[in-house]
């Protein structure tokens, strides 16, 4: 590690960084804006100016730039010194001549790059005269709210949004001081990352605009560390909550997953929370069908009643819901009784790709490993809309040519443009083959569409040029085969190659073919990922043990009046099964007893419905695809009636069953039973710190220390204030009062620091710049590769071939709409499409059917009329789905629909 | 000795307190009589309007963060045309401590303390004030400012480049200088 010399005092700092980051690494307060941790260097903004000396003899130096310069053994810099500090202040002053004095009414005051280094450098007043450039704002969607006249040119945006983030429709317009940030012309933001801005830009040309038309300052936001619940990648959120309401959601930096950035979904898809169709009373459904809301007792009482001796009663669990709910369900009813809320190919997916993720002896990425790759193949999946921030990380991944040029020619990585100017268009390969066109195609070295069935055959044939022993694929089309070849041999060139799969083509030979390549590529750090459809799909899948029974296997239970009570745990069953069985189900079953946080169809067919706290209001654990085990924590106390899941299970446990239930008053006790009754999720407990954690003997406050308005949010309720509420379950505290500084990373509610207001200040949080948090990243990986069993291959797929008189139904995921939850914020409702049909130029033809068309589509006993969309990605004889067919949410594997034109029926 | 000069203080302090039946009576018969206050007296506070007569609140909450005893609450809203407003704005009296930072602290002018001191109630609840409460009719102590005519943002009635000291709004696709 070389030594530095900063206004003469010796800095040990890490070799090959420039040095702004190390000073930041340092400690030392460094004004910066162009330079982004995730985006290195480009020397845009010449905020971090520092004087260089040549030697201890000079006395003059010259002025440098600490973002552009390495630090090198025995450089000396002065930060403090006059020339330095005077040269950042006018610097500072020229960035504000066209600032609009508008901070009162800017989103971003309070949390304010700009405000914070211009409190740095101390400067106070405009001096200039002259008149300040305005510019016109823009609209750029339901997400993003734009303001350019706040604009200081640092260029981050247009960085962060084209070549990270392999957006088009945003760029830097015009010339000299009249440069402008925006699109060609008003529209929504194209890149599903596009709500990134608002944490990338330092100060508030973009800002979140569901939170600009309700706003909150940071300082008054209560928070607390969150897991998305929008896919099961499981990214670290931080959730801020005012007068019982969610404001935003923002990124918490977890070094291994999702770095510093979210996607759209998981940053406004958390808006759900504040729908007011959300239930909040114990309802009880009377004579007239309506229903009455009880006392909570009267709710457990009813329940006890319903699932007392002699009753024969049988749950249905959620891929949705924590690990701690889906546990404390079994518990209550026995595993016998107990599904995991998945249709049966769901669940025999997930457990096929639990069993592949535990003994396939390659390594499951956390989405650092994946920004990493230098080969990447996809089979089956649009990670775009499957696994958002998957696709943020694999844009990065086809990096690693240009970082491995880069090396040769001894170019630092942080020397952003320089990096990206010598790698030009060379990329590391990324090949997708998915059921459609995906929004990785750009950078994709390859890309085709197939059937599933034509994707696992690809798959195999990888499998095969990869690994002699294997059964070669009989009757691959020649272009295939050499596709085939191609791919095998760019994942056999590499170093770190990644093979992705999922469950989006609903395929278990597609999912079998992407361990099968993994398993035949020779490298040490060969890596395996999938993508899975919801928060904790592996969690229950690992919860889930060989007694329980299927989800038919229920439906015959209940159709046979078997079953006497059915307790079903935040799942909407109709997006799980056919329509016409899962109402067999809930008809059949005595009593149908819902818990939910949100209104569901289920609901809606329930005898009582309970509502619960979602996950802003509650504790849990998911497991995410990486096998991650975290812990997210409630933001605020739910609303009336409304309590985390676990807590009703816990309640209606000790009425029933108190021998096995007392002993679990709090939410670790359930977590541990979980584990010490679950062998997979042993470790779930080192998730997060539990109920006892303590800093310096206190807990971590929810409340940044000027959280304003204690006094006075409540006294129109009464006069005298309430005690603040004590939370039992979990370390942190509903007050601003604890603990300060370092902690781990499970517990960061919000980052501040002194001098350091907005979302900048988490490098002081950082063990270095970049680097993990220091009090140790957030949440425990379940699963380490093992050793390689030995595994038999699926028998080889038949070929599909096109037939005239029915298309495959594939299902096309979108990062709106296609998930439960996010779709019923209003802000990502606008951005939803209405359910379509994709169909290639071919079929189209041939059924008479044009774009905008309505088609009506028939299988088994449904029938139902839809949009037409044509898009020639879509492979012959197949057609794409969008999500929530009216009648039908997702389709089990292999429907097969017969489409024939609707006679004028926009009507529909 | 120490008699004589025990007694001589004694005498004193007799001949003092006589002396006071002199002097005039410092006690003011309040409510009757009122006091004096400054125009700058700080008592209850107002919301004022701006010269225009519309709302000069714009939910910054800068004076709920400034507020020593947390006695501020309130929540911005957005109005249709453009301007931030404080969707509920409320004080509690019985918090207060009259110190006047809510004042320095507001951007806009709006928040102000006025020479008024009579709040006296039997129920505590009454001293907690809503907006329709804290509103005056008037622009209060500053007659003339107005926050939107001053920054950049745009609102219905004032465009860009409207505000003071604003050029027009530059047309990013010309090509001069």
């Amino acid at each position: 590690m070389p030594t530095i010399y900063i206004d003469d005092q010796p800095y040990e700092v890490p070799e090959g960084d420039n040095v702004l980051q190390a000073c930041l690494s340092a400690g030392l307060d460094l004004p910066y804006f162009c330079w982004h941790p995730a985006m290195g260097s480009v020397g845009a903004c010449r905020q971090c100016a520092l004087v260089q000396f040549r030697d201890e003899q000079d006395t003059q130096g010259r002025i440098v730039m600490g973002c552009m310069t390495p630090v090198a053994e025995g450089a000396r810099f002065s930060m403090q010194g006059p020339d330095a500090s005077e040269f950042r202040s006018k610097i500072i002053q020229s960035l504000m001549l066209n600032h609009p004095h508008d901070c009162p009414v800017c989103a971003e005051g309070g949390e304010c790059h700009l405000q914070d280094m211009t409190v740095m450098v101390g400067h106070r007043k405009r001096s200039y005269r002259g008149r300040k450039n305005t510019h016109r704002n823009q609209y750029l969607g339901p997400l993003v709210h734009h303001e350019m006249n706040r604009c200081i040119a640092c260029y981050r945006c247009t960085r962060y949004y084209n070549d990270y983030a392999g957006g088009t429709d945003l760029a830097a317009q015009g010339a000299h001081d009249h440069v402008y940030f925006g699109r060609q012309q008003d529209g929504v933001l194209e890149s599903e990352f596009a709500g990134n801005l608002v944490e990338v830009c330092p100060t508030g040309v973009f800002t979140d605009k569901p939170l600009v038309n309700d706003y909150t300052r940071k300082w008054d936001l209560q928070s607390a560390p969150s897991v998305c619940v929008g896919c099961a990648l499981g990214c670290n959120t931080s959730v801020g909550e005012r007068y019982g309401k969610l404001k935003r959601i923002h990124n918490r930096y977890n070094t291994e997953v999702n770095n510093y950035f979210l996607c759209d979904r998981g940053r406004y898809g958390g808006n759900f929370v504040n729908d007011e169709s959300r239930p909040l009373f114990a309802g009880l459904r009377n004579q007239q069908q309506r229903y009455d809301a009880i006392e909570q007792q009267q709710a457990l009482d009813t329940l006890a009643e319903w699932c007392g001796t002699g009753r024969r009663v049988a749950a249905i669990g959620s891929p949705r819901a924590s690990l701690e709910s889906n546990y404390l369900l079994r518990r209550l009813v026995g595993v016998e009784n107990f599904n995991s809320g998945m249709a049966d190919h769901e669940a025999a997916l997930l457990s096929q790709v639990h069993g592949l993720l535990a003994s396939n002896g390659v390594v499951t990425p956390s989405l650092q490993q994946v920004e990493h790759a230098d080969a990447v193949f996809i089979l089956g999946e649009d990670v775009t809309n499957t696994a958002p921030r998957l696709a943020l990380a694999l844009r990065q991944s086809v990096r690693s040519k240009a970082f491995e040029l880069a090396a040769e020619l001894k170019i630092p990585v942080w020397q952003d443009e320089a990096v990206r100017v010598l790698a030009q268009q060379q990329r590391s390969p990324l090949h997708i083959v998915a059921m459609s066109d995906t929004r990785l195609d750009d950078v994709a070295a390859s890309t085709a569409a197939h059937s599933p069935d034509d994707i696992a055959r690809l798959g195999y044939a990888v499998a095969a040029a990869l690994d002699n022993s294997l059964p070669a694929i009989e009757d691959l089309a020649s272009d295939l085969q050499s596709r085939a070849q191609q791919i095998a041999d760019d994942l056999r060139s590499a170093s770190r190659p990644l093979v992705i799969s999922g469950t989006a083509s609903q395929s278990a030979a597609v999912i079998d073919a992407a361990a099968a390549i993994a398993r035949a590529l020779s490298q040490t750090d060969k890596m395996l990922s999938f993508c899975l459809p919801e928060a904790n799909s592996l969690g229950v899948a690992m919860l889930a043990d060989a007694q329980q029974p299927s989800f038919s296997e229920l439906t015959r239970r209940s159709n046979n009046g078997e079953i006497d009570t059915l307790l079903v745990l935040e799942n909407d069953l109709y997006r799980r099964a056919p329509q016409s069985s899962v109402e067999a189900l809930l008809k059949n079953a005595g009593k149908v007893v819902v818990l939910d946080c949100v209104d569901t169809a289920t609901m809606s067919c329930s005898a009582l419905a309970l509502p619960t706290a979602s996950f802003a209001e509650a504790e849990g654990t998911l497991v995410s695809s990486e096998a991650r085990a975290q812990r997210y924590y409630p933001a605020f106390l739910p609303a009336e009636q409304r309590q985390p899941a676990w807590q009703w299970l816990k309640q209606m446990g000790q009425q029933l069953q108190p021998a096995r239930f007392d002993p679990l008053p709090h939410f670790d006790d359930i977590t541990a039973a979980c584990a010490a009754d679950c062998p997979a999720l042993s470790r779930i407990a080192e998730a997060g710190p539990n109920a006892g954690f303590r800093i310096r003997g206190l807990k971590v406050p929810r409340q940044p220390h000027r959280y304003s308005g204690r006094t006075a949010m409540l006294s129109n309720h009464n006069v005298h204030e309430p005690k603040q509420p004590v939370d039992e379950d979990t370390p942190l505290a509903f007050t601003m009062e604890g603990a300060s500084g370092a902690r781990p990373g499970a517990l960061l509610p919000f980052v501040w620091a002194p001098g350091w207001n907005s979302n900048q200040s988490v490098h002081k949080f950082q063990s270095r710049v970049g680097g993990p948090v220091s009090g140790g990243t957030a949440g425990v990986r379940l699963i380490e590769p093992q050793q390689e069993v030995s595994h038999s291959v699926l028998p080889p797929q038949p070929v599909f071939t096109a037939s005239d008189a029915v298309l495959w139904l594939l299902p096309l995921h979108r990062i709106f709409g296609s998930d439960e939850l996010s779709a019923r914020a209003p802000a990502v409702a606008e951005l939803v499409s209405q359910p379509f049909i994709q169909l290639n130029t071919t079929s189209a033809h041939r059924l008479n059917l044009n774009e905008g068309d309505y088609a009506i589509l028939s299988w088994a006993d449904t029938r139902c009329e839809v949009q037409v969309q044509i898009n020639d990605a879509i492979p012959d004889g197949c057609a794409g789905y969008g999500m929530d067919l009216p009648g039908a949410a997702w389709l089990p594997p292999d429907t097969h629909a017969s489409i024939t034109a609707a006679d004028g029926g926009s009507d529909v | 000795m120490n008699i004589f000069s025990a007694l001589a203080s004694q005498f004193r302090t007799m001949w003092r307190i006589l002396l006071h039946t002199f002097t005039r009576a410092e006690t003011v018969q309040y409510p009757e009589q009122k006091p004096y206050l400054a125009p700058r007296y700080r008592g209850r506070i107002v919301l004022t309007l701006d010269p225009d007569g519309d709302e000069r609140c714009v939910a910054c909450n800068l004076c709920a963060a400034a507020c020593p005893p947390d006695c501020i609450a309130l929540q911005q809203g957005t109005r249709e045309d453009g301007r931030w407003y404080p969707e509920f704005f409320r004080i509690n009296f019985s918090r207060c401590i009259m110190c006047g930072l809510c004042e320095e602290a507001c951007p806009t002018n709006a928040i102000q303390l006025i020479p008024d001191f009579e709040m006296c109630e039997y129920d505590r609840s009454s001293m907690v004030y809503e907006k329709e409460h804290l509103m005056i009719d008037g622009p209060g102590k500053y007659h003339d400012y107005n926050f939107y005519r001053v920054a950049g943002m745009e609102i219905e009635g004032k465009a860009k480049g409207e505000a003071q000291n604003e050029a027009p709004p530059i047309d990013v696709r010309s090509l001069l200088p």
